[in-house]
């Protein structure tokens, strides 16, 4: 049944829209100024039209950077969905324990981002970290500040450890949200634990996977804080995600013009793949009816 | 069998989720000169200086106190706008519906570095800088969007058979909203109450940004001691255990409207 048409619903989102734009509109056309002028100082700024964007694009330390973040995300999305999932699945329908969990769930993501990083160091450290300390003991060398593979699997680990939760929680909300008919239902037909989940839990929470996999992505592929306390983008260049380049660039050297024109680039991936996400989990699996 | 495999695995990942926290909780208990000397896995030398310095220096409470403030007006702020846009979006089509929908969550896509500047002006020209209010408005730029979605999904689960069945029993929009639909999607509204405290919370540089000393957040506070101080890891990871506290309360309060789930189920 298809949904009424109602321009009168407008109304109800005028209070959103006119909150959102009030701060997205003038930032963000501020910043596309920044990337076509070159700025001197107050009053002092001049045209000069896509030299920035072809400077930008141009520069082999931003293409590395761009191909190391599509990895990161890659693999954030690979292992943080699947597995949020099934955490979600093996956890309590309900009694005293679901509040424990998700209590404890909910940790990782209320520690500030940049407390994140810190907390990792302290964990990760060779000589006074419980995770360092031990795997050096059981004879594993491990120090992310020399090894960019170490430093790789540091953030990886940090990552999982701290945006899982996120995942599982909206799948518990997705699945609590089923009515217990549809269980009874499937039970009376005899279905496996498989069945019940390909068919009728995995579509109903196609909205919230949609959510976490929306959110996943752009929150990963903009992640800065972390990575910038934990490895500061080394050793060397291994861990420097596009982030902590641009700021590199835009407060390191002072210049608005072509952190302009990276930000407005960036901004366009981000935009380009989640609007190709957001297409593919709408239409997956819903054939021709829709 | 099968459970009891699901039931240890769970409990190892819930384990391992706790070992980091666990090991910060540890520090917090421990002053500097133990930290970096010996290695143990329970603190010999507790010590609670650290907790008692961040409560009485006005310097690190306020900080607390601050981020309460703002990341509140925020999370009101957001869900009540949120709820009615919400409730558009899931029930009727109107002229752009869905481009507006995506613009929305368009909002959080920009790397926030280079927005730094720009925000700072467009706050300064309406001579909000250094208030709540100033970080609890430009905070609903992501948390907004954020709410609209999770939001659309709950209501989206409901049978539009439950408003038109409502309406024809004369109840007005607004009663029907708060009496009977609010009601069925309380999962709904904890999850994103949780989400946006989350957020607003965990959000560090357009605070700082947009403070200076009135309405400083407790993660700008945490980094300028740490770099004056040279480092203090127990003082750090106290700051840090204390900034866990207020919101494991909140889901520890919203846990009901997520745990009961969806009330038609059992009708």
């Amino acid at each position: 049944m298809d949904k009424p048409t109602n321009n009168g619903a407008w109304l109800l989102v005028v209070p959103v829209v006119l909150l959102v734009a009030f701060n997205a509109v003038m930032p963000l056309m501020a910043v596309v100024n920044y990337s076509v002028q070159d700025i001197f100082g107050p009053g002092q700024a001049y045209w000069v039209g896509t030299e920035w964007y072809r400077e930008v694009l141009g520069d082999t330390r931003l293409h590395e950077a761009l191909l190391r973040q599509f990895l990161f995300s890659g693999l954030v999305l690979l292992i943080e969905i699947p597995l949020g999932v099934l955490i979600a699945l093996a956890m309590p329908r309900r009694g005293w324990a679901v509040s424990l969990v998700l209590v404890i769930l909910a940790l990782p993501l209320l520690i500030p981002w940049n407390v994140i990083g810190t907390i990792w160091i302290i964990f990760t450290r060779p000589d006074i970290g419980l995770l360092g300390y031990s795997l050096n003991s059981l004879g594993i060398p491990f120090d992310h500040t020399a090894s960019p593979l170490d430093a790789w699997i540091t953030l990886m680990l940090m990552e999982v450890w701290h945006w899982t939760p996120l995942v599982v929680l909206l799948a518990y909300a997705g699945l609590k949200a089923i009515p217990e008919a549809f269980y009874q239902a499937a039970a009376i037909d005899g279905a496996s634990a498989w069945k019940v989940f390909r068919y009728i839990q995995l579509p109903k929470m196609r909205g919230v996977l949609t959510i976490a996999v929306l959110l996943r992505f752009m929150d990963s592929f903009l992640i800065y804080a972390e990575p910038f306390v934990l490895t500061g983008g080394g050793p060397g260049n291994a861990t420097t995600f596009p982030s902590i380049y641009l700021v590199k660039v835009a407060l390191g050297q002072f210049d608005l013009g072509p952190a302009g024109a990276f930000s407005v680039i960036y901004f366009l991936i981000v935009l380009l793949f989640s609007w190709l996400f957001y297409q593919v989990l709408q239409n997956v699996g819903r054939g021709k009816a829709r | 069998m099968k459970t009891g495999i699901v039931r240890f695995a769970l409990a190892t990942y819930l384990v391992m989720l706790m070992l980091p926290v666990y090991w910060m909780v540890n520090m917090s208990l421990r002053d500097n000169a133990d930290i970096l000397s010996t290695f143990v896995l329970f603190p010999e030398n507790l010590t609670f200086d650290n907790y008692i310095k961040i409560f009485t220096d006005p310097s690190w409470y306020s900080g607390y106190i601050n981020s309460m403030i703002y990341v509140t007006m925020n999370m009101v702020i957001s869900v009540s706008v949120a709820l009615p846009a919400a409730y558009a979006f899931s029930r009727y089509r109107f002229i752009g519906d869905k481009h507006v929908f995506f613009w929305l969550l368009t909002n959080r896509m920009a790397p926030p570095a280079v927005f730094a500047l720009p925000f700072f002006q467009l706050y300064q020209t309406m001579g909000l800088i250094d208030t709540h209010i100033a970080v609890a408005l430009a905070h609903t730029l992501f948390n907004v969007p954020l709410a609209v979605w999770v939001l659309e999904g709950f209501m989206s689960a409901i049978p539009r058979e439950i408003d038109e069945t409502a309406y024809l029993d004369g109840y007005s929009f607004p009663r029907f909203f708060f009496r009977i639909f609010m009601p069925l999607i309380k999962t709904g509204i904890g999850v994103t109450a949780f989400f946006t405290f989350m957020f607003s919370w965990v959000e560090l540089l357009m605070a700082r940004t947009l403070t200076t000393t009135e309405a400083k957040p407790i993660a700008a506070v945490m980094t300028r001691t740490v770099s004056a101080t040279g480092l203090d890891w127990g003082l750090l990871a106290a700051a840090g255990v204390l900034t866990i506290v207020p919101g494991a309360l909140v889901i520890y309060f919203v846990r009901n409207y997520m745990a009961k789930g969806f009330a038609l189920g059992r009708v």
